[in-house]
């Protein structure tokens, strides 16, 4: 594990951002942060980032207490993001590249060679407020990486990025997570988790309801659901022995008791209708996080 | 490089560049020379020589009068000065002058100057006054020796026991102006300071940042890095002012060719200041200066550095300004009060008082202080600055945060009790 955080709590007066919050990150993962708006994700990622202190628990990072020499292996993206409008895009670079403990000359490499591979290396001398949205956010993008953190925390990293930048964006992360860098974010975005993330850690309440490897989750809340086509939709339904949960045209999702063998019942489907497909059907991240934040 | 220094390096350099900063170096000491330069050089200007008519039924008012630099007196037949009571003529006469039973009346087709006003007057005045002193068979030449001018010097026994000679002026020349400076110093730069919390929090930057640097930092940074930038333009305007002071002046002295009164005494009382100068002080007053002048700074420039982070636009602001404001500018109104009781009990509590000290001391100071009060001061206003910057920083630090909500005393009162 590269992180992992203990019991953590926040209180805010008598609110609870945080109340007892468990999270275990492994090295070289993709951790989706999900949870309601609300639920404490923010707070979460601050405390890692060390920008506050929780009010008991720990956290253990790469094996040691959380401390601030860390910040120099901590890359962070928050959700309120923004740049010096009046500053020229280079010095402000590699002001915050200093902040994070690098040298001026190694910055100024990184920068290069960030800027060259994201296409903006015309930038260097514009001043943020000549900007566009897109490129300011690429700029945000690289202060956040330049350092080359271990662990990498990302607060809705697409959110403002048209299509296209989205995708440079997403291929960017994978290729640090290749490169063996640890990436923790938070999305509303339950397509690009199911793409991208290998873990996924779920808060709700200030609480971790749930957390683990995204197939073994997704194990866990396979309810022996099959996605059935047929020929004839009314026939299949008329002879339908299986309480359909939902139906699109000819298009059935159905759940079976576990004790009832898959088998039998696709041979009992077969022999009345026509069937053009018969597959089993895995429950998304989506359903998955409304259903447990909906239990609880 | 500690990150502190970062922040101060950068703080320092992005100010020091920008146009405003330029603009107003170079044109405060410009404001400065004019202040004083102007009205003397305006006055040599203006005063072109202006004729008044008296007719001629008035030639005792005549008499009573004496042309100046810059008025001349002259008479004219009665019917021409009756003309021109009905047609007024500019291009000849500035104004007509005339008795009518107790009144005197000066007319023209436009306001006439104060000066020339008052000039007529003091000369009639002083005629009519010696007329009827001669009336009463009083000498003139004696009642004129009898007149006296004491001169009272000040002196102040120091503890050996030996006079020193003092100049009350000059005290209140040198409280008031650190005095001032200090007010103006901790106004435009405490002010700056909460600017940039705000322009940071709106531009979204400050939670990049205080994941690199504690927010603690940040904030001292900035504060530390405008007060630098503070100290740099108010030493270029003391330099800058000066130069164009003696430029000015050897200017002013070439075209006024015969020095004015006003300048002689001028230049005599500024001799006269600079050897009592050699009594006063000077390193203590500087050192205290330089004391209350950054010590003032730090504890407004962390009281607008937290109001800064409680709020979204400057114009939110007004709320939490103003308490921090009112003793600053009370201090201001009251320099003068305390200039003339520099020992009463009210400059005794507000040069104690820290958020007033800073101006207040520095007033007391020249009139002298014992050790023990400046000590107290001292102590007190030390004691404050690292009390306001702690308690400034706990509200920095989840104001910062805190994006969209309309903060009130009662948040902040929270805020101060959130831990880390």
């Amino acid at each position: 594990m590269i992180l992992k955080a203990k019991n953590i709590v926040k209180q805010y007066g008598d609110f609870y951002a945080l109340n007892n919050a468990n999270i275990a990150v492994p090295k070289n993962s993709i951790y989706a942060l999900l949870g309601p708006n609300g639920a404490g994700k923010t707070s979460l990622m601050r405390i890692i980032n060390q920008i506050t202190a929780p009010d008991s628990g720990e956290i253990i990072f790469d094996n040691e207490k959380l401390q601030r020499n860390h910040i120099k292996d901590i890359g962070y993206l928050p959700e309120e993001r923004g740049l010096y409008k009046k500053m020229n895009v280079m010095e402000q670079c590699l002001y915050l590249a200093q902040l994070k403990d690098m040298s001026h000359n190694k910055a100024k490499n990184r920068l290069m060679f960030w800027f060259d591979k994201l296409n903006i290396k015309n930038l260097f001398n514009k001043k943020v407020e000549e900007l566009s949205k897109g490129m300011a956010q690429k700029i945000q993008f690289i202060t956040a990486i330049i350092h080359e953190p271990k662990l990498l925390i990302f607060d809705e990293p697409f959110s403002g990025f048209d299509p296209i930048n989205a995708s440079v964006i997403k291929n960017e992360i994978l290729e640090l997570h290749k490169n063996g860098t640890t990436i923790i974010f938070s999305t509303h975005r339950m397509e690009s988790v199911e793409e991208i993330c290998t873990h996924i850690g779920l808060i709700n309440n200030s609480k971790t309801i749930l957390e683990g490897k995204i197939d073994d989750i997704k194990t866990t809340f396979y309810d022996n659901s099959y996605e059935i086509v047929c020929e004839d939709h009314e026939k299949l339904k008329s002879t339908f022995a299986y309480k359909s949960k939902e139906h699109d045209k000819n298009k059935h999702i159905v759940s079976i008791n576990k004790d009832i063998d898959y088998k039998k019942f696709m041979q009992d489907i077969i022999s009345k209708n026509k069937i053009v497909s018969f597959q089993k059907k895995n429950p998304t991240i989506e359903g998955i996080f409304i259903k447990a934040v909906q239990n609880g | 490089m500690d990150k502190i220094w970062l922040i101060i390096k950068r703080e320092y350099l992005i100010r020091i560049r920008k146009k405003s900063f330029i603009v107003m170096t170079l044109l405060g000491p410009l404001l400065m020379v004019l202040v004083m330069f102007l009205p003397i050089y305006l006055t040599n200007q203006t005063q072109t020589e202006r004729t008044i008519a008296i007719s001629e039924q008035d030639f005792d008012l005549f008499n009573k009068l004496e042309n100046t630099d810059y008025i001349n007196f002259v008479v004219i037949p009665n019917s021409i000065f009756a003309d021109l009571k009905i047609k007024f003529d500019n291009e000849l006469y500035y104004a007509l002058l005339e008795k009518k039973e107790d009144e005197i009346i000066l007319s023209s087709n436009k306001q006439v100057s104060l000066s020339v006003n008052n000039e007529i007057k003091s000369q009639i005045e002083k005629k009519i006054e010696q007329e009827k002193l001669i009336k009463l068979g009083i000498d003139i030449i004696l009642l004129e020796d009898a007149k006296t001018n004491i001169i009272i010097s000040n002196q102040i026994i120091s503890k050996d026991g030996i006079g020193q000679k003092s100049k009350t002026e000059l005290s209140m020349a040198i409280g008031f102006i650190s005095g001032l400076l200090i007010y103006i110093f901790i106004f435009m730069y405490g002010t700056m300071v909460m600017r940039s919390i705000i322009e940071e929090k709106t531009n979204r930057i400050v939670e990049v940042i205080i994941s690199s640097v504690k927010p603690f930092k940040l904030m001292m940074g900035k504060i530390i890095g405008v007060s630098l930038i503070g100290l740099t333009q108010f030493i270029l305007w003391i330099c800058l002012t000066s130069l164009l002071f003696f430029v000015s002046q050897a200017y002013f002295v070439n075209i006024t060719e015969v020095e004015s009164t006003q300048e002689i005494e001028m230049q005599s009382m500024m001799l006269e200041g600079l050897m009592y100068l050699n009594n006063i002080n000077l390193v203590e007053i500087l050192l205290a200066f330089l004391f209350y002048f950054l010590g003032g700074y730090l504890m407004y420039g962390s009281l607008f550095a937290a109001v800064g982070s409680a709020v979204d636009a400057e114009a939110d602001s007004q709320q939490f300004i103003l308490p921090v404001t009112v003793p600053l500018i009370l201090s201001f109104i009251l320099i003068q009060p305390i200039m003339e009781n520099p020992d009463s009990s009210l400059a005794f509590w507000m040069s104690i008082f820290p958020l007033t000290s800073p101006i207040i001391m520095m007033v007391r100071i020249p009139f002298g202080v014992s050790e023990w009060e400046l000590l107290v001061s001292i102590l007190v206003l030390v004691g404050s600055f690292i009390l306001s910057t702690k308690l400034a920083a706990k509200i920095y630090r989840t104001g910062i945060l805190m994006y969209g909500k309309k903060i009130n005393y009662k948040e902040l009162w929270k805020w101060l009790r959130y831990k880390g």
